[in-house]
């Protein structure tokens, strides 16, 4: 036990420090303000959990009018240049940014979430081209938070002091980002990109159509290609990650309407070993699989592969615009589609930006289209000498330094 | 060597010359830190920038206060020839437990503090009683009860969840001119473990328990009692952890003592500040250094914008290098 | 042998399980299947098993078997011809850096535990470093044979984890294996009684490293390039060692024990995937077990009177 005389000084010292706070104390919180965004889980969740198609429960990050907007926002023809979907706005509301308005050269910042994934790798790669194309630009300040939201919070903290002009935010997750968001919303013009902020204070929010169209996407081919009752294996990598969540909830709300039956709905950790394990445990169990659906197409060669090595020919499936990919699609002749989250919206922060610090008007929402790949225009979009987990809609074919810096080779 | 001296050399002992300054590996850490800021000037001055700005320096601070708060309790776990694993998930249990209990509301802020105290002690006892007890070597114990809380935090929640009252969130980010509440908190942790560590009879146990637990069970301590005290001591420091956390969130996070790597960063931090992994020798004010060492290291890093997976490398070499040279000198001493 | 017989008798148990739940597990191919995955961890833990008799630990495995399986890539880069000269170069490059963490855990006195885990984040960083952050290059269809392909129904991994286990057991009957159990067992015993310590502990810290690059073969023939194909295989292993008994500290345990650990580790996790328990309580369960598994033995081998748990990770 602790002598008393002893407690008393651990006392003063913690006293002392009390003083200290009531004495002076400043704070780099920003005032309450009510968040505006709709919480990501709210009641509209339909409650249209038709057990009978395997489906399951509907997820809580499901929100009907996100999803009937996203899916309308597929037939809508974007406005802008037509050779630039990274510069493309569909149904766009402009705001004006004359506030911002200054004078070059121009300090940008940005805090990146991380860049431990393939797709955030290519992504980081195409915005560093973006911005060596102005020279305008005279300085490009990035801190990558590796993932972690704590550091992210601080990051952003230590950028306001490097006199930036405009800050570009990549939150690593939504709403324990936000506050760090407001506060910087304060003191420069920030833009948000990838995943959202649950506030309004960021000039622009940049971000493809959305997860409820990618899902969707794949489970209306599906339904297209696989025959009525044919059992379908759906792969996700986890549960709980919003972006990932509304893409399989738009498959479950398209899969209850089919008649295809949901077999299984497996998580995969997005490790190779494990999703092919898993395809081939459930072609023993089955038989047969007559259709894939997966969340991410990273691991989709490794569920092809289950298939190959059992000797069964590959049913319809659905991948992403990852390299490896594409190239078996091609090689095999699958019976595929690959709806993208396309890498091409990390140039769009930049163009932003500039657009914001040079007093031209924005969209408030951008809304970048989302296109997928399809048996007709493969042939496009998927380029040789590629690494295998590059992703194809990386907008980076026209950027200096391409292929070389994005690990492909010139041929 | 006696049990005596051995046990309180950390803490008290009276050092003459630079020589003997430089054989207490808690004075090379401080060193090393000085140095590291002095070069990280050099360098980013030459960069032309400026190293240690207000921002920075409590960057610095924001930065170290969750990491230092944990790697004072795994000090404690370490020093008594134990350790844990377990920290990263409870970090992640507690800043969720904090934000429910919250749900927005001030006045629902000591409840939680209380219930956060409550599970950390829980978890902490499970851990002591499970090495004591079962004879459970700590590496697996403490992994085997993290893991059993992540299932169950996995198994609950998939985001974050809970709200954080705009009152306690002062917590995280109020700061007394360029020191951070969260880093006056840290400081209060360390000056109390300081002064169990070196003024009490159970820092006294601690350390004999850690040099040598046979010698000390044999001398008359209930071994197992210091050992079950060290990890309800180090999951505390856990859960103070996940409020500071959850105080800078905003909210509870089921991933966020796993993203930040506590339960391997804190452990690293320790044996950089000198603390020996076999337990019974270091202490507090190495673990402080080592923790400050390594933000000041990754704010240099940000400062540089060096790309992430040369800062793992120069991390990894670090600690190796930094343990190499505690055991040099370890070893001269001996000799 | 007799030590054992408890985690085979698990073992059989579990089998018995997954044979109840899912009757195409009793015939060959089912039966070849569920070898082949369990394949990696199982040579992963018999390397394990070497480091942790010895009383040190390897954290490094896992990023090790991911740098390897990207090395592999980015070298071969879908060349057939130089299928064979990499394989030889990942054989290597495992025995490199488990001298590297033997010599800097003996010579440099650091403990091991610090050194794999400088080892881990020196490797994870490095290769990346080195590829620009995501894998490039490709597997040949000849590196990717020996964990997808086989001799008809019998997969390539299954001999290769026969010969791998066998070469353990044959090791640990050798004079190596006595050494290395006395060295985990009293290391200054163990030197005063002639055993080259530094030495035995070194080679025990190759045959780690060895165990990854044949693991990483297996595993990135199975399922091609990933970033993260080694993602927590050095708890895994672990895990999979203790629950065959083998005490961590050093000196106890079969090489035997430590790979039916490693099946049994495989089992649970197909038996708990076939009673369909949520992806995330597997955790929960996996915690209770090793605890459980740990604590088991320690009450029903209480041969040494006092626990060696003080000097357990001390390793220095």
């Amino acid at each position: 036990m602790p002598r008393p005389k002893a407690a008393v000084a651990v006392l003063t010292v913690l006293t002392v420090l009390g003083a200290l706070v009531a004495a002076g104390c400043t704070t780099d919180k920003p005032t309450a303000t009510t968040s505006s965004a709709a919480p990501a889980a709210s009641d509209q969740a339909s409650g249209t959990g038709d057990q009978a198609s395997g489906t399951g429960a509907q997820s809580k990050f499901f929100v009907q009018a996100d999803f009937d907007a996203q899916l309308a926002m597929r037939s809508q023809t974007p406005e802008g240049p037509a050779n630039k979907p990274w510069e493309q706005a569909i149904a766009p509301k402009m705001i004006d940014t004359a506030r911002y308005k200054k004078d070059g050269p121009y300090h940008l910042c940005f805090s990146n979430a991380a860049v431990n994934n393939p797709w955030r790798q290519v992504g980081w790669k195409t915005m560093q081209a973006e911005v060596g194309l102005h020279e305008e630009i005279e300085k490009f300040t990035a801190l990558d938070a590796e993932g972690k939201d704590d550091k992210q919070i601080s990051d952003i903290a230590e950028l306001q002091a490097k006199g930036c002009d405009a800050l570009i935010v990549s939150p690593n997750t939504t709403a324990t980002l936000t506050p760090a968001v407001k506060a910087a919303c304060g003191k420069v013009p920030v833009i948000v990109f990838d995943r959202g902020v649950e506030t309004d204070c960021p000039v622009t929010f940049i971000k493809p159509i959305g997860g409820y169209a990618f899902g969707a996407d794949a489970a209306e081919f599906l339904a297209e290609k696989v025959p009525a009752g044919g059992k379908v294996l759906a792969l996700r990598i986890l549960p709980g990650v919003d972006v990932l969540e509304t893409r399989w909830s738009a498959a479950k709300v398209v899969f209850d309407r089919s008649r295809l039956q949901v077999v299984g709905v497996e998580f995969t950790d997005g490790d190779a070993a494990k999703t092919k394990s898993i395809v081939s445990d459930y072609l023993q169990r089955h038989g047969t699989i007559d259709g894939v659906w997966m969340d991410a197409g990273a691991t989709a060669v490794a569920a092809i592969e289950a298939f190959e090595d059992a000797g069964l020919p590959v049913p319809p499936i659905n991948g992403e615009d990852q390299q490896d990919f594409l190239q078996k699609w091609k090689d095999t002749g699958l019976t595929a589609v690959a709806p993208t989250y396309p890498t091409y919206q990390w140039r769009t922060p930049v163009i932003a930006a500039l657009k914001i610090l040079k007093g031209e008007e924005v969209p408030e929402m951008w809304n970048l289209p989302q296109p997928k790949v399809t048996s007709e225009n493969l042939p496009a979009y998927l380029k040789p000498n590629m690494p295998p987990l590059h992703y194809a809609l990386c907008g980076c074919e026209d950027l200096p330094g391409f292929p070389e810096n994005w690990g492909g080779k010139r041929s | 060597m006696d049990l005596l001296t051995r046990a309180r050399r950390p803490a008290r002992r009276s050092y003459g010359g630079l020589a003997s300054h430089l054989r207490d590996p808690a004075r090379v850490v401080f060193l090393a830190l000085f140095g590291l800021v002095a070069a990280g000037w050099a360098l980013v001055a030459f960069d032309g920038g400026q190293f240690l700005t207000l921002e920075s320096v409590v960057g610095i601070q924001q930065r170290s206060a969750a990491l230092g708060i944990v790697a004072i309790g795994q000090t404690l776990a370490i020093l008594a020839g134990s350790l844990d694993l377990s920290v990263a998930y409870l970090i992640s249990l507690t800043s969720l437990v904090a934000a429910e209990i919250m749900a927005g509301q001030d006045r629902n802020a000591g409840p939680a503090i209380a219930a956060v105290l409550a599970i950390s002690a829980l978890v902490g006892l499970v851990n002591g009683l499970v090495i004591t007890r079962l004879q459970v070597h700590a590496f697996i114990a403490t992994l085997g009860v993290g893991l059993i809380i992540k299932g169950v935090v996995d198994h609950l929640y998939d985001g974050p969840a809970g709200k954080v009252p705009e009152s306690f969130q002062l917590l995280g980010y109020s700061r007394v001119g360029p020191i951070p509440v969260s880093a006056m908190l840290w400081a209060g942790v360390a000056v109390v473990a300081w002064f169990l560590l070196s003024r009490t009879r159970l820092g006294y146990r601690i350390y004999a328990v850690g040099g040598n637990e046979e010698v000390a069970r044999l001398s008359g301590i209930r071994t197992s009692r210091v050992i079950v005290i060290t990890h309800v001591l180090c999951s505390f420091c856990a859960g103070i952890a996940g409020l500071l956390l959850a105080a800078r969130l905003g909210a509870g996070a089921p991933t966020v003592g796993t993203d930040g790597g506590y339960e391997l960063e804190s452990i690293a931090a320790v044996v950089l500040g000198g603390t020996a992994l076999a337990g019974g020798r270091g202490g507090v004010a190495g673990t402080v250094g080592g923790v400050l060492l390594l933000a000041v290291l990754d704010t240099l890093f940000n400062q540089l914008e060096v790309n992430s997976f040369a800062k793992d490398v120069v991390r990894g070499a670090v600690i190796v290098i930094a343990v190499a040279v505690y055991a040099r000198r370890g070893t001269r001493r001996v000799a | 042998m007799k030590r054992a017989l408890p985690i085979l008798a698990v073992l059989v148990v579990l089998l018995a399980a997954i044979a109840i739940a899912n009757p195409f597990f009793l015939e060959p191919a089912g039966f070849l299947a569920f070898l082949k995955r369990a394949a990696p961890l199982v040579i992963l833990a018999a390397g394990q098993y070497f480091v942790v008799v010895s009383g040190e630990f390897d954290l490094s495995v896992g990023s090790l078997v991911t740098a390897e399986v990207v090395i592999a890539a980015r070298l071969i880069d879908g060349d057939e011809s130089a299928t064979w000269p990499v394989l030889a170069l990942l054989i290597v490059a495992g025995l490199l850096v488990g001298l590297v963490n033997g010599v800097l855990t003996t010579k440099l006195r650091v403990p091991s535990f610090i050194v794999t885990l400088g080892m881990l984040l020196v490797l994870s960083g490095a290769v990346f470093l080195w590829t620009g952050g995501a894998p490039r290059g490709a597997l040949s269809e000849g590196f990717r044979t020996f964990g997808r392909g086989g001799l008809g129904t019998l997969p390539w991994s299954v001999p290769i984890l026969l010969v791998a286990g066998a070469a353990a057991i044959w090791l640990m009957r050798a004079d190596f294996g006595r050494t290395l159990k006395a060295t985990g067992d009293n290391e200054r015993a163990a030197a005063l009684s002639g055993v080259r310590v530094d030495r035995v502990k070194i080679f025990a810290f190759m045959l780690s490293g060895l165990s990854a690059a044949v693991a990483a073969i297996l595993l990135g023939g199975f399922a091609g390039v990933s970033a993260q194909v080694g993602q927590g295989l050095e708890f895994s292993a672990i895990t999979a060692v203790v629950l065959g008994g083998v005490v961590l500290g050093g000196g106890r345990g079969s090489v035997l024990a430590a790979m039916a650990g490693a099946v049994t580790l495989e089992a649970l996790f197909t038996l708990l995937n076939l009673y369909g328990v949520s992806g995330a309580l597997e955790s929960t369960v996996q915690g209770v077990i090793i605890i459980a598994a740990v604590a088991a033995g320690a009450i029903r081998l209480p041969r040494k009177p006092t626990p060696r748990r003080g000097d357990a990770h001390a390793a220095s």
